[in-house]
């Protein structure tokens, strides 16, 4: 009898590796299907998009729940390969170059008693990430935050030696080579199936400093442009299709993004261009200071030879009026024979950027200085006396309009959207003409800032508390990030046959906290 | 009551994943476990005073003794088709023990000692997977202890019960929210732990044997909870901010009760090499209507987890088979009804349904002693289930899931006579 009980152990313990089994497993590979496409080597080519870039900075966390680590997750239920990125040396993303910070630490949501503070502020630290420093790659994630289309064809732009304006000190990091290219570095690890969302950059720079760049559109040569400037449409369309046709020679399948438009992003958005609120009286005050002045150049114009008629068709721009509650700002334009003085009240459409200094909007900036010696001679015209010339151009330089860097105005946003138009057309075309997967990015921050709901909350383009987007305005947050993942699967499993399942976007964060601020 | 020399030691190895419909575990004797679990009308080794403590009475020898240590190695997986997730609980074996004895004082009365842990659950998930908002790991333990006393009134009839003193551990872990991190990713998290909770409960039963070869029970055992005061709850890897609670300590009360219990069945002696159990339980688990842990902290919400448990029943059938003098063969099979209701099917005792089957035998390697076996494999359906209870800004974030569990239970045991 007791070699029977000998064996029980054994028995049991056969048993144990009876693990449960589902019907339909997802890790036995069960469920779902690649469809046409081929995931086992993906590489992702892009700017900070790509590389998971948010708050400021590129740090692990971000790159983390960069879109094309998200899709890799889902890549691997379906046969895809590891999926390496040039990851930071730490969370807190500055960058050194031979130990002197050149870029400053990624921002957090600091608070007071229990209140959030209001601009988010770097978080405080040594960052440890030297770009001299050469990683080993290859990277499965070739985005490089800051690049432009023709970057991503540019010899050298990851050679330390080129920088600042010739190379990218993100790139300086893998680049396999300084003359390597970052297509040449994607094309060597043969991809499989890529990701391409490239050209936010060619007009975004431009828009972030509020249009004091230049639209390169008709200069065909990029090697002149100015970080500012906007691509030449022309230009962006050769090198997104030798980027595409580079791309398809090896892989089986690959997903182009198009550009968004800069009024979905909360950079554009989030101060309003009529955040001038007044009371009735500060509202007559403006009202009679622009009569006043108006007045006044008239008269001045009438001086200079100018007949009558004429100079109060000129002037009269500048008698603006204001309203009790909120009004447009004031800002400033190039002067002008039309517009001799150079500003003029804002059109419903033109934009004020993130960056502006709210402070000073609050003391005049965008409207005018009332000081108290322009007062008094408000009150002398008012009583109809006639103001030196010392005391007109007092008048005159009140006038405080917002300057060209803080505000996109008419034409700015005209020169950006040809671009972009154009841009996306070339894109479009070219995702048709080679059968690839493509994700209207445009339409999905459409959505965004609309809102988006899940169980749980809703994600909106609110700065700070929206949820989509990261606290520099301009990048997603990880929430953020996943929704072009689910766009991305969407987009492929339409175009491949693929089954891919979505991610749950209530699973990834927002924006952080931290009150280790500087 | 908080110093129960033995709690410590005891508690550490007690630590079992639940196999009885919440987290109730059914191993309290190899040789009722061989037969479905069933015994309430089983007289056959000191295990009575666990199934059934009216039953020591009848017990021929002057004293014996039964105790024996169960291995619980359970499986579960959890998958979602709709995110392509999934995970699974470590292999991490709890060690259920029993001890019993009685002392039979003279014809009329015997005196006993049932010491268990009848209750107790360890699940542990791999930490911050998708779930672990609700629980990233849990570790529950309680170690009844129990005097008796066994009358007979008659020839057909006896009582018996006593009063029943528990210890109990309980430690849980989980993270604050699906995505509250500090800056450097680490997930926010939440562990509630305590020590020596004590509490009294009773039991009382009684055994009617109308003719030899029949013996119909009766068992009671009452509600018991758990209540943890002053246990502590440390917060880790909160973000310094003075927009969510901080990292560090502070105290927390939370009552975990252990439902009460009603068996009743017979066993039938056919004849001399036969003899057929079966048990009817009541477990009610209604009273465990929600898991509310209130942090001292005044800053720190207090944690509503409702659970919307439910009375449940299960039925046990059991066989014994004396193929030698020295051999005893059984067999079993129970069915488990789940306390856990639709949209309440929390991860952190994942049960659903089960069947139990069970199997087992008995050396007598001398006339004194014995060697007691069994073997339980619980089997559960594959379930989809949600736990819909959980919130995000007022809103239900149901989490959702196919799960699929078993476990092996094999033990070991002896019994002595005197």
């Amino acid at each position: 009898m007791k070699n029977y009980i000998k064996f029980l152990p054994f028995l049991a313990f056969g048993l144990f590796a009876c693990e449960p089994e589902f019907e339909e497993g997802i890790e036995e590979n069960e469920i779902y299907t690649a469809g046409e496409a081929d995931f086992s080597n993906y590489v992702s080519l892009g700017n900070s998009l790509t590389a998971g870039y948010a708050d400021n900075a590129l740090y692990v966390e971000g790159q983390e729940n960069s879109f094309p680590n998200i899709l890799s997750g889902q890549f691997e239920l379906v046969g895809g390969g590891e999926f390496t990125q040039p990851l930071m040396a730490d969370n807190l993303g500055g960058l050194k170059l031979n130990g002197n910070q050149i870029t400053n630490n990624r921002l957090v949501l600091s608070s007071n008693a229990g209140q959030p503070v209001i601009p988010p502020a770097p978080l405080a630290g040594d960052p440890q990430t030297e770009i001299t420093n050469k990683l080993s790659g290859p990277f499965n994630n070739m985005g490089v935050p800051g690049a432009k289309s023709f970057h991503l064809l540019a010899p050298g732009y990851g050679n330390a030696a080129g920088l600042p304006a010739q190379a990218n000190p993100y790139f300086v990091r893998f680049s396999s080579t300084d003359n390597a290219t970052v297509l040449g570095d994607a094309l060597a690890q043969n991809p499989s199936f890529f990701s391409l969302w490239i050209g936010n950059n060619d007009i975004l720079g431009y828009a972030t400093s509020g249009g004091t760049g230049v639209d390169q559109t008709g200069n065909i040569d990029p090697s002149t442009y100015a970080p500012n400037d906007i691509t030449d449409p022309n230009v962006f369309a050769s090198v997104y299709s030798q980027l595409v046709s580079g791309l398809t020679e090896s892989a089986s399948g690959g997903v182009v993004y198009n550009i968004p438009n800069i009024t979905d992003i909360p950079f554009f958005t989030t101060v309003p261009n009529n955040a001038l609120v007044l009371d009735a009286q500060t509202a007559g005050n403006l009202t009679g200071f622009f009569q006043a002045l108006a007045g006044i150049f008239t008269q001045g114009l009438i001086q200079q030879g100018v007949p009558p008629q004429q100079a109060q068709a000129i002037a009269g721009q500048y008698a603006i009026t204001f309203n009790e509650g909120p009004n447009r700002f004031i800002i400033d334009v190039p002067v002008t024979q039309t517009n001799p003085l150079g500003f003029r009240q804002m059109q419903p459409e033109e934009l004020l950027l993130l960056t502006i200094d709210q402070g000073a909007l609050a003391q005049g900036y965008g409207s005018v200085a009332l000081s108290p010696e322009v007062l008094q001679v408000l009150g002398l015209l008012q009583q109809g006396g006639s103001p030196s010339p010392e005391q007109a151009q007092l008048v005159l330089n009140a006038v405080n309009g917002i300057d060209d860097k803080d505000a996109l105005d008419t034409s700015e946003l005209q020169n950006i959207s040809n671009a972009r138009t154009a841009y996306n057309s070339t894109i479009q075309g070219l995702a048709e003409a080679n059968n690839l997967a493509f994700v209207d990015a445009d339409g999905l921050l459409q959505q965004v800032s609309q809102g988006i709901s899940f169980p749980g909350g809703i994600v909106t383009s609110d700065f700070v508390s929206g949820g989509g987007f990261s606290l520099d305005g301009v990048h997603l947050t990880p929430r953020g990030y996943a929704l072009v993942a689910n766009e991305t699967l969407r987009a492929i499993n339409m175009t491949y046959g693929s089954d891919l399942p979505e991610v749950n976007i209530g699973e990834y964060g927002t924006v952080t906290l931290s009150d280790n601020v500087n | 009551m908080k110093n129960f020399l033995i709690s410590g030691l005891l508690l550490m190895l007690a630590s079992a994943s639940a196999y009885a419909g919440g987290y109730r575990v059914a191993a309290q004797g190899q040789r009722a476990l061989a037969m479905g679990h069933a015994g309430v009308g089983v007289v056959n080794s000191a295990e009575t005073a666990f199934f059934n403590p009216s039953g020591l009475v009848y017990l021929e020898d002057k004293f014996t003794v039964s105790a024996g240590i169960t291995g619980v190695f359970s499986n579960v997986k959890w998958q979602n088709t709709s995110t392509g997730q999934f995970a699974e609980t470590r292999q991490d074996p709890g060690t259920p023990f029993y001890f019993h004895a009685a002392y039979k004082v003279n014809e009329w009365i015997s005196l006993g000692l049932s010491v268990s842990t009848p209750f107790g659950s360890s699940v542990e998930w791999e930490r911050d997977w998708p779930g672990s908002h609700l629980v990233n790991d849990i570790n529950l333990a309680a170690i009844f202890i129990q005097p008796l006393a066994s009358i007979k009134l008659s020839k057909h009839f006896s009582i018996g019960g006593g009063p029943i003193f528990v210890t109990g551990n309980v430690n849980f872990n989980r993270n604050a929210n699906r995505t509250l991190t500090d800056e450097q990713g680490n997930r926010s998290n939440i562990t509630i732990d305590d020590t020596g909770v004590t509490n009294t409960g009773w039991s009382a039963s009684f055994m009617f044997t109308p003719v030899e070869e029949l013996r119909i029970g009766f068992n009671y055992r009452s509600e018991i909870l758990l209540n943890a005061e002053g246990g502590e709850a440390t917060f880790v890897d909160f973000p310094n901010s003075t927009l969510t609670p901080q990292s560090g300590t502070t105290e927390f009360d939370a009552t975990l009760p252990m439902p009460a219990e009603l068996t009743m069945g017979f066993a039938y002696e056919m004849n001399e090499k036969w003899l057929f159990a079966f048990d009817y339980q009541r477990v009610f688990w209604e009273v465990y209507n929600s898991l509310d842990i209130d942090f001292a902290n005044p800053n720190v919400a207090t944690s509503i987890n409702p659970r919307n448990y439910k009375n449940v029943s299960s039925y046990r059938f059991g066989a014994q088979y004396k193929a030698t003098d020295n051999l005893t063969l059984r067999a079993g099979y129970y069915f488990d009804d789940s306390p856990v209701q639709e949209g309440f099917f929390a991860p952190e005792t994942p049960r659903n349904d089960g069947n139990g089957y069970t199997a087992g035998l008995s050396f007598q390697i001398s006339e004194k002693f014995a060697v007691d076996a069994s073997f339980l494999y619980l089997r559960f359906k594959e379930i989809d289930a949600s736990y819909d209870s959980y919130t995000e800004n007022g809103q239900s974030v149901p989490f959702e899931g196919t799960y699929k569990s078993n476990a092996f239970l094999p033990g070991i045991g002896v019994t002595y006579k005197l």
